[in-house]
């Protein structure tokens, strides 16, 4: 029986988290919930969720779903800090 | 035993390679209908569209496409088929990959034409020679009969679960391709039982998904499953051997073994040839014979896996061989020269001389081949161009 190019786990069991250099870090008190940075995204790495226990900028926002970094597959580009329109994203520097 | 239905019918190549897929039982065909397709994929969706051939026709939007649903379409474990020719090939090259990486064994016919520029549509097997790398197994077909046979002898080969991979099966354009030679027309219900239903042990399945052609790490089996596809392929031409003796047996047919040798039991120079070009050869063997000379010649049936140690035996004792090549590759000798001297090196001594002909559809005529045996006597082993009119 020849081997054959098949994969039973799924990729996502693979976690990236190793690739990056810097991470993203939401500032939901300046977060609008305007998803611009789930948009961009390139690697599906953030996910919306309802979550009223997370600040924001007023008390009408924390209804809207807001953007998750799902940390596991984040490589760390820094597209939506450079895409966030309120400068709610910052990479900080990750040692090791 | 139960007596073989058979008729005798005039076909042209394509409609020869039709008549073979109905035969092998094919549930999607799936093919890029312009120029350089051929009437094989023309008739096929004839035959589907008039309820004579129960399958499905998909009409894609190019040869790339064509592949790849076939490939897919197989892994959901039905029998699929295209046909392409030339540029088409080409643009299907990397699809190609896939469909031997991932171990599917479609059937594909491909009539061999001349890759521009210049523009050209006319026979030469540039087009496929530039496809052996790819891990399909190649068969060039010498008639409108082999054509038709390769097809049911190909998913047989390709299914076998030490094999497991894509079949090209080839035919000279025009000269096989658009010309009617009397065909024996093989029995549906034998046909069918001999092939049996496509068995994959990886098929589709929703219940329990799986990833086909994942990504692996160096340190995956990246390695081991090229090594394994390599192996599977290399061993291949024993089982080949069998299956083809196994295929004449069933069906009373006359397909050759993997090479076929004519008139070489006592030939001292002998002329190497694939495809329909080797009926040419055959005939100019015979009247040298008549002449008293001791010519032969060797067609190359199956080229992938290359038949090596037939080539051996055969060319034992020789004291002259030339390879014909209906292809070119820039900057080297011709692909087939290379791997039979390959075949040959350290084990025969024989000089082996390498010539072009009939590029871009030019005849290969009975004076062309004569000339080719006389120069076997001297000349090194540079390649030499055969009826053509620049220095």
């Amino acid at each position: 029986m020849p081997m054959l190019p098949i994969a039973y786990e799924p990729s996502i069991s693979k976690v990236m988290s190793s690739w990056r250099t810097s991470k993203p870090i939401i500032d939901y008190s300046k977060c609008t919930r305007c998803s611009i940075c789930w948009k961009f995204c390139p690697d599906v790495a953030i996910n919306l969720v309802t979550d009223t226990s997370l600040t924001a900028p007023n008390e009408r926002f924390k209804a809207l779903e807001a953007p998750v970094i799902d940390y596991n597959y984040c490589k760390g580009c820094g597209i939506c800090a450079e895409e966030c329109p309120f400068d709610a994203i910052t990479m900080e520097r990750e040692e090791e | 035993m139960e007596s073989i239905q058979s008729a005798r019918r005039i076909m042209t190549g394509n409609e020869a390679v039709a008549a073979g897929v109905k035969l092998a039982n094919v549930k999607i065909v799936s093919a890029y209908p312009i120029t350089p397709q051929t009437t094989i994929v023309e008739k096929l969706a004839e035959m589907v569209a008039n309820g004579e051939l129960d399958a499905k026709f998909i009409e894609v939007e190019s040869e790339h496409s064509a592949m790849s649903s076939v490939i897919a379409s197989e892994l959901t474990g039905v029998r699929s088929f295209t046909a392409s020719s030339s540029h088409g090939i080409l643009y299907m090259h990397e699809a190609l990959h896939w469909a031997a990486g991932m171990r599917v064994p479609v059937v594909m016919s491909v009539v061999n034409r001349a890759i521009g520029p210049p523009w050209s549509i006319w026979g030469e097997q540039t087009d496929t020679f530039n496809q052996r790398d790819t891990g399909w197994i190649q068969i060039y077909c010498e008639s409108n009969q082999e054509s038709m046979d390769s097809i049911i002898l190909g998913y047989k080969i390709g299914e076998n679960k030490r094999v497991l991979l894509p079949v090209m099966n080839m035919l000279d354009a025009f000269t096989l391709s658009h010309t009617s030679e009397p065909v024996e027309l093989r029995d549906q219900k034998t046909s069918m039982e001999y092939l049996g239903d496509l068995d994959l042990d990886a098929r589709i399945d929703f219940s329990n998904p799986m990833g086909y052609g994942s990504l692996v790490p160096p340190d995956g089996p990246f390695m081991e499953m090229k090594k394994d596809m390599r192996d599977s392929m290399y061993k291949a031409t024993g089982m080949i051997k069998k299956e083809i003796d196994n295929f004449n047996e069933t069906f009373n047919a006359e397909l050759p073994g993997v090479t076929e040798n004519f008139m070489m039991e006592d030939a001292d120079y002998a002329l190497i040839t694939a495809g329909a070009i080797s009926s040419t050869a055959k005939y100019t063997v015979r009247k040298l014979r008549e002449r008293g000379q001791k010519v032969g010649l060797i067609r190359i049936y199956f080229y992938r896996p290359f038949p090596g140690e037939d080539v051996l035996r055969a060319a034992k004792g020789l004291k002259g061989l030339g390879v014909v090549e209906r292809n070119l590759s820039f900057g080297q000798r011709g692909p087939m020269f290379e791997d039979v001297v390959s075949s040959l090196y350290g084990r025969v001594d024989v000089p082996v001389r390498n010539y072009v002909v009939g590029l871009g559809g030019r005849d290969i005529r009975v004076k062309d081949y004569e000339l080719m045996f006389e120069n076997l006597t001297e000349g090194d082993n540079e390649m030499e161009w055969v009826n053509v009119k620049v220095k």
